[in-house]
């Protein structure tokens, strides 16, 4: 037992490798952050395209967030960095990563926020026309607010999956956490590194699943 | 256009890379036959657990269930993979991501599960109570059947993702759908296999994607009315 902890948890390892592994961290948390920026902002935007209500407008964005939803990140991924340079596409694996991840946030985004627009009692709308205000000034002012604060008890515990993925880029050699912890285990032949990156995942991670189970609570729905 | 789908949509270069793919989607499909049922069963038993013990296992269940929630899959997986063999506890490939992703989706599932049985008003079970049931029956034959209808969408909607996460057993290079492509590629030398995967996992979540909207939608009218 103790020489499983010592293989485990050898401070020597763990020191040398923390440098490494701290560096990764903070690639993670810039695929995390460029994925959250672009997929809500697109997820919004979406949205909105669907709520205006134009049928050839909400018809491609019905298809992309299907087929976002459909097939999974890594697949993206790997079609991004290994089928895209075929027709000379060529892109570093970071974005490619970035695009995949977010294209699936930007999906899931817009059904909670399709669904919280939606959820917006009908009488604000009309109420807001009879005011004199235009549709664009009901959707923004009125309808869109609203909708926004309904979908996001919706979104948050998918969100946090979705940046949990950013562990994905590891595959095509995005030199973040998951992948600096594979590397150097492969240096030092020990899984200690192995072992403090996980803590530092859960470290980052486990308040945030926190976090959302609080916001769950807070926004339930009433039924 | 043409050139277009020469390369990416090269139907016939699959021929000779076609029993790769096949073998691949097998390997997926048993994947998720095992996974899911698994992490389902597993998911329902510590909701109950967690109902019918006492403070300490309560305790213990919760903190499984936010270590594993907490865990993004891919870490754990390579975590099993790649650390345990140095003390001496070797997985292969497929028990690596059948038990990897089961204690990952279980902890998803005994969420769902636990919110589904607190969902139940109390009413519910003063009502078994009074008609002289035990704590045990009343929650498997009053409160448990309620609390499952209540949480079928968030349920179905982990199954579809818990089941496209068996990609994931392409990163500890089990042979299954994915990584079955990534070889034809390299073989071929076209990109159509990739292509056709991400169809296949198209082809198969489509209609499953597309029931989840429908329920979701039906949900918020419900909670609206």
């Amino acid at each position: 037992m103790t020489d499983i902890l010592r293989l485990y948890f050898d401070f020597g390892y763990w020191w040398k490798s923390l440098p490494a592994l701290l560096r990764g961290a903070v690639v993670t948390f810039e695929l995390a952050s460029a994925t959250l920026i672009i997929g809500l902002t697109l997820g919004l935007a979406l949205a909105v395209l669907r709520a205006l209500r134009r049928r050839w407008l909400s018809i491609p964005v019905v298809i992309f967030v299907d087929a976002s939803r459909a097939v999974p990140s890594i697949v993206v991924i790997f079609l991004l960095f290994f089928a895209l340079p075929y027709a000379d596409i060529r892109m570093a694996a970071f974005p490619c990563a970035v695009l995949a991840l977010a294209a699936n946030l930007a999906a899931v985004a817009e059904e909670a926020f399709w669904a919280g627009i939606q959820a917006v009692p009908r009488g604000h709308s009309e109420a807001a026309r009879t005011l004199g205000l235009s549709p664009l000034l009901i959707l923004g002012l009125v309808v869109l607010p609203q909708g926004i604060r309904l979908g996001i008890p919706l979104l948050t515990g998918k969100a946090i999956s979705i940046t949990k993925d950013t562990s994905l880029a590891s595959v095509v050699a995005v030199p973040e956490l998951l992948n600096q912890m594979s590397t150097e285990q492969g240096v030092y032949a020990n899984p200690s590194p192995l072992m403090l990156g996980a803590l530092m995942f859960l470290l980052i991670f486990m308040p945030l699943v926190q976090v959302s189970r609080w916001a769950e609570r807070r926004y339930r729905w009433v039924a | 256009m043409d050139g277009f789908s020469a390369t990416f949509l090269n139907f016939r270069s699959l021929l000779p890379v076609l029993p790769l793919l096949l073998s691949g989607l097998r390997v997926s499909a048993i994947l998720i036959v095992t996974i899911i049922p698994s992490a389902l069963l597993l998911g329902l038993a510590l909701a109950l657990c967690q109902r019918l013990g006492g403070r300490i296992p309560r305790a213990v269940l919760v903190a499984y269930t936010d270590f594993f929630r907490s865990f993004p899959p891919l870490v754990l997986l390579v975590f099993l993979y790649s650390a345990l063999p140095l003390a001496g506890l070797r997985l292969d490939e497929f028990q690596t991501v059948v038990i990897g992703l089961v204690l990952n989706g279980s902890a998803f599932f005994g969420e769902i599960f636990r919110a589904g049985i607190e969902s139940v008003p109390i009413g519910q079970w003063d009502a078994a109570y009074a008609l002289g049931l035990a704590k045990r029956q009343a929650l498997l034959r009053v409160v448990l059947p309620q609390g499952i209808r209540a949480v079928i969408p968030p349920l179905a909607s982990n199954v579809v993702e818990l089941a496209k996460a068996t990609s994931l057993a392409a990163a500890v290079s089990l042979p299954d759908l994915l990584t079955s492509a990534r070889q034809a590629q390299d073989i071929i030398y076209n990109p159509t296999p990739l292509v056709a995967v991400a169809l296949v996992y198209l082809i198969v979540f489509w209609p499953l994607v597309r029931l989840l909207s429908i329920l979701d939608a039906r949900n918020v009218q419900i909670r609206q009315t």
